[in-house]
């Protein structure tokens, strides 16, 4: 038994440092040997580290260029769905990675920057005078490959903890298979995030959000790690959306005591009520806003710190100086795996003092 | 800021936000309830176990000095009962040693008063066949004395001399 454990544990390790490889080797490979100019060569990595960071209308494991330096993508198209005057779904491999435009009924789209623009038959492209383009942009549902991740991760989710929760009436209340290893983490998110926090008697109703997102956030870090480019939490719409939902539940949750403390705070003379009452007021926004951009911030720095080392290698391009930067590489994905569960438990605990600030009961009236 | 806000995905925010809350709802229905009362309920399992174990320590700590103290108790009882047979053997003994002595002594007295009294009926008796013995004797003696006249008138007149004495 030991015996299989340790195989399985070395496996584990391999497979680990192959990822590692793999990522460093992947994100790289397109970037071979292409370029003569330094500068250029510079310009093309900024780019392509920009690129990475985006999400995208395809779900693309890598590219390289081919011998008639024609750009390869391996991966698969995604749907498209726009409303512009109604829906309009299509594959995005129309697009052609961005080389075609798109004819759906008389309305043409093109993509530009990575976004979908309406366009006349040729694909042109207008510019006002910020230089942006100045093309209508139909308001896009598009499943795109964040997207499309998020829902890998949900049934993910899913079918973990639903196995978990299988494993329980099934083993007599101890967990079993794959679930056991997050048991753990369940129980310590209610007894060291929840229960400190928010309190013994109000956890339970915020029990499941916390659960959610802290598993959430920390499976999407952890795959954004792996080789194929995905960066979900580090995209602004994905943490401004865990942020306000944070946000709602702390305010549609808050007891009188919360909004007393925002707009009267109880113990301090009139005076100081009227000032801090604004600065109240504000702190409500900025506490889901800094959530927000933590994690946003957090993630985006980690894949362009990690990204630059990898390019790094091939702008050095000898073997001292790019084993070098391999090591580093190395180096910060292993502390990027940590700061993956970092980022989601600082979102997590959060979150829960927030939640704990809405519940709070003081005997202010008295004390003070 | 504005890089960012240009960045901002509408369509992303929108999926992100159902895919989400479906989740936590899925999940709390299927996932998180089930799991957190299964660890609730081990927990209390665990937590009633160990308390009835300590009740049953302390159950057993009262048995052995409830045991110390009937054994003890025991003791004291066989003693006394002890004490007590003793001393009603003791009383029994001297009950029947009393009640003896005094049978003894009642069955002597008796035993005395029936000698006495079968001594003065044999002293009777004796007495009485002496007394025919005598007359028997005499009568022979004088049958035998009195075969003649003579012999007659002397004894009648000895006899009336005696009479005389006698009175």
């Amino acid at each position: 038994m030991i015996k299989t454990n340790n195989k399985i544990r070395s496996l584990k390790f391999f497979l680990f440092i192959g990822v590692i490889f793999i990522t460093v080797f992947v994100n790289a490979k397109d970037k071979e040997e292409k370029l003569n100019s330094k500068e250029l060569q510079k310009k093309e990595i900024k780019d392509y580290i920009a690129h990475h960071l985006e999400d995208s209308y395809y779900f693309d494991l890598f590219s390289y260029t081919n011998d008639k330096n024609e750009k390869k993508y391996i991966g698969f198209p995604l749907p498209i769905i726009l409303w512009d005057n109604g829906v309009k779904i299509f594959s995005s491999s129309k697009f052609n990675h961005g080389k075609s435009v798109v004819n759906i009924h008389g309305n043409f789209y093109k993509i530009y920057h990575n976004k979908i623009y309406k366009t006349d038959f040729s694909g042109t492209i207008n510019y006002d005078k910020n230089n942006h383009p100045s093309n209508f942009r139909p308001y896009d549902f598009s499943i795109t490959k964040g997207v499309s991740v998020i829902i890998l991760t949900s049934i993910l989710m899913f079918v973990l903890f639903r196995s978990l929760a299988n494993s329980y009436s099934k083993n007599k209340g101890l967990a079993s298979g794959l679930g056991r290893f997050f048991e753990p983490i369940v129980i310590y998110i209610r007894d060291e995030i929840a229960i400190p926090n928010i309190g013994e008697k109000n956890y339970k109703k915020y029990m499941s959000f916390l659960l959610t997102i802290f598993f959430f956030i920390w499976f999407l870090n952890m795959l954004g790690l792996t080789p194929f480019g995905i960066n979900v939490t580090g995209n602004i719409a994905i943490t401004f959306s865990l942020a306000i939902l944070t946000f709602i539940i702390t305010n549609f949750t808050a007891n009188k005591n919360y909004w007393a403390h925002i707009f009267w705070m109880p113990g301090v003379p009139t005076l100081m009520k009227i000032v801090l009452a604004p600065i109240e007021v504000l702190g409500v926004f900025i506490k889901p806003f800094t959530l927000m951009l933590r994690l946003y911030a957090n993630m985006q720095a980690g894949h362009i710190v990690m990204m630059s080392l990898i390019a790094l290698m091939f702008i050095f391009y000898n073997w001292i100086g790019s084993s070098l930067s391999f090591f580093l590489a190395f180096f910060i994905s292993i502390i990027e795996l940590f700061v993956a569960l970092l980022q989601a438990y600082i979102f997590t605990i959060l979150s829960a003092l927030y939640f704990g600030f809405a519940n709070e009961e003081h005997e202010h009236n008295e004390t003070h | 800021m504005e890089k960012l806000l240009q960045e901002f995905s509408i369509g992303l925010f929108f999926w992100h936000s159902i895919i989400f809350i479906t989740l936590i709802f899925l999940l709390k229905r299927f996932a998180w309830k089930p799991i957190l009362q299964a660890i609730n309920d081990r927990e209390n399992s665990i937590r009633d176990a160990i308390e009835s174990a300590e009740k049953a320590k302390i159950e057993m700590e009262n048995l052995k000095a409830d045991n110390k103290k009937i054994l003890k108790e025991a003791m004291i009882e066989k003693e006394k009962l002890l004490k007590e047979a003793k001393e009603i053997r003791q009383k029994v003994i001297d009950k029947a040693k009393d009640e003896a002595g005094e049978q003894a002594l009642r069955i002597i007295t008796e035993a005395n008063e029936t000698i006495e009294s079968e001594k003065n009926a044999a002293i009777a008796e004796i007495k009485n066949q002496v007394v025919n013995l005598s007359i028997d004797i005499a009568e022979k003696v004088l049958k035998k004395k009195l075969e003649n006249e003579k012999n007659q008138m002397e004894y009648v007149n000895d006899l009336v001399k005696d009479v005389n004495l006698k009175q």
